[in-house]
């Protein structure tokens, strides 16, 4: 049982590795801005509170700030730096430049990890708690405004952006090939939304020594 | 697994126990980090329940076919709960056993019962306008904040442990103990007990059910009072009813006494007002939550009258 309390970690950010030394207590957050320099993921309350330091992880939209990046090990984390395919940017952000989802920009790229994964969360099947029917044959709910609003619900604008956002959502949706909303609803089959593409951090844990254990 | 050591805490999707690390509300010593382990599927029971292992989050329950089908009102709780970043964080056995968002008990800086043992509870004279109603005494009146700890209450879920010496099953109305004098003391689990799962028994009844809640903004936001209901209606008159609050109590609050005025009674908004005061008799609000006692009366008037449509349908 280790009682130091750092550990050496390899981090798996934007499909690059980098290997660090941290202390146990380092937050996901603290590490990818202030030991791998990726400073587009943004502290805002550092409480899981306000949604500006939303990452992927294994394509799931979390909060960096509230986990440990010991904890994030073996797990595939996406940043605002990683969305965009090359120069190409990732409709999502297209969207948010073409219908000015932002002012000051500090909680757009929460906003945008959070968009990318509420399109995908939304086209996987699942519900909100702006569903009116919950019952997987009626399938995904047109993506509507109230929607759209109530899945963004854990990112904040200060600024009071929203009306945009929910635009360049929406926009993002539809490119995406979601129906939008007074459309019909399609039916998809339900799947793990993130989970599934990410194979690389598939783990199949045997047993109770599954259980990582660190000295803080 | 944490080897007899107080000081060791499980880790789960950390939404809660990490922020108190961050306040020095939690110190512990080592943690144990239990995603990893075998325990994120729902399968059936082999009573026709339903079984949730305990690191399952609370996107993926949500969003389970059977959840949705079976017991709406169980899924309607999660999504009711914190944002779409912290379900995908959070999880079932977590849920149940995060900590109150009492002002007094997450700032170190103020005395409370609940943190340190006989320090006193500033509550009772400050700030406690979204504080108990229900089964608080004069060491704590904070509440539990758990939206999916109220459905399952009203299910009447079974809450599975590992320990040391074995497992062990409790059912849920078991699990928080009362607050009493001994507000640091909030469940019956044995000391280094892991929740491994949550089962749900066979609910029928559960098939017509909502979960209603109440925030001091559209989303986002913890309930100021909540009302986890199933009904079933023949010809009118309620056959089988559960009911449970939220945001009132120390713990999810089952609504025994207002369940038996419900039972054999003719379904309307009469009989629902008269259960709800049956419940209710029993608040003891303090200078500035008494609005909570009207609340909670009108939202199980309004929760059943919907739910009674719904069966008449």
């Amino acid at each position: 049982m280790a009682s130091s309390t750092s550990s050496d970690l390899t981090l798996s950010v934007n499909g690059e590795k980098y290997t660090l030394t941290v202390d146990h207590r380092t937050t996901l957050l603290d590490a990818l801005r202030e030991r791998l320099d990726l400073t587009g993921t943004k502290k805002g309350c550092d409480q899981g509170q306000c949604g500006a330091c939303t990452v992927l992880v294994d394509g799931r939209r979390s909060v960096a700030c509230l986990q440990l990046a010991v904890a994030a090990e073996g797990h595939e984390i996406t940043t605002v730096e990683g969305v965009a395919d090359g120069d190409r940017l990732h409709p999502v952000q297209q969207a948010f430049l073409d219908l000015d989802g932002f002012q000051c920009g500090y909680c757009t790229p929460g906003q945008i990890c959070s968009a990318v994964a509420v399109i995908e969360e939304h086209a996987a099947g699942w519900p909100s708690a702006a569903t009116a029917d919950l019952r997987p044959e009626a399938g995904p709910p047109p993506l509507t405004p109230e929607e759209i609003r109530e899945r963004m619900s854990g990112n904040l604008c200060r600024c009071g952006a929203y009306v945009s956002i929910v635009q360049a959502v929406a926009r993002a949706a539809e490119a995406n090939g979601a129906a939008a909303w007074g459309s019909s609803a399609t039916t998809a089959p339900m799947t793990s939304p993130a989970r599934s593409r990410c194979s690389t951090a598939t783990r199949t844990p045997a047993s109770w020594a599954a259980a990582r254990t660190w000295s803080t | 697994m944490l080897d007899g050591d107080p000081d060791a805490r499980f880790l789960g999707g950390g939404t809660n126990l990490v922020d108190l690390m961050k306040t020095g509300v939690e110190r512990p010593a080592r943690l144990v980090d239990v995603r990893e382990l075998p325990l994120n599927r729902v399968e059936s029971a082999p009573d026709g329940g339903l079984r949730i292992g305990a690191t399952v989050t609370n996107s993926d329950l949500a969003a389970h076919p059977e959840v949705r089908r079976r017991y709406p009102v169980l899924a309607q709780a999660v999504l009711a709960g914190a944002s779409g970043q912290l379900r995908n964080m959070a999880t079932v056995g977590g849920n149940l056993l995060q900590r109150t968002r009492c002002g007094y008990f997450t700032d170190v800086d103020s005395p409370c019962n609940k943190r340190v043992p006989g320090s006193g509870c500033p509550a009772l004279t400050g700030e406690h306008h979204n504080h108990a109603i229900l089964g608080a005494s004069g060491h704590c009146v904070a509440t539990h904040p758990s939206d999916m700890g109220v459905a399952l209450t009203a299910l009447d879920a079974r809450v599975s442990y590992e320990t040391a010496d074995g497992p062990g099953e409790l059912p849920i109305a078991d699990l928080y103990l009362p607050v009493g004098e001994t507000p640091h003391r909030e469940t019956a689990l044995p000391q280094g007990a892991l929740i491994t799962a949550v089962t749900l028994p066979p609910a029928p009844t559960a098939a017509n059910s909502r979960y209603r809640k109440v925030r001091e903004r559209a989303s986002y936001a913890f309930a100021i009072g909540s009302v986890a209901a199933a009904l079933d209606l023949r010809d009118g008159v309620v056959h089988d009813v559960r009911l449970a609050f939220g945001a009132v109590a120390s713990r999810p609050w089952r609504a025994f006494a207002a369940e038996r005025v419900l039972t054999g009674a003719p379904a309307g908004a009469d009989t629902f007002a008269a259960a709800a005061d049956a419940e209710l008799t029993a608040a003891r609000p303090l200078p500035r939550n008494g609005y909570k006692v009207t609340l909670m009366r009108n939202l199980v008037v309004a929760v059943l009258s919907e739910l009674a449509e719904e069966a008449a349908r």
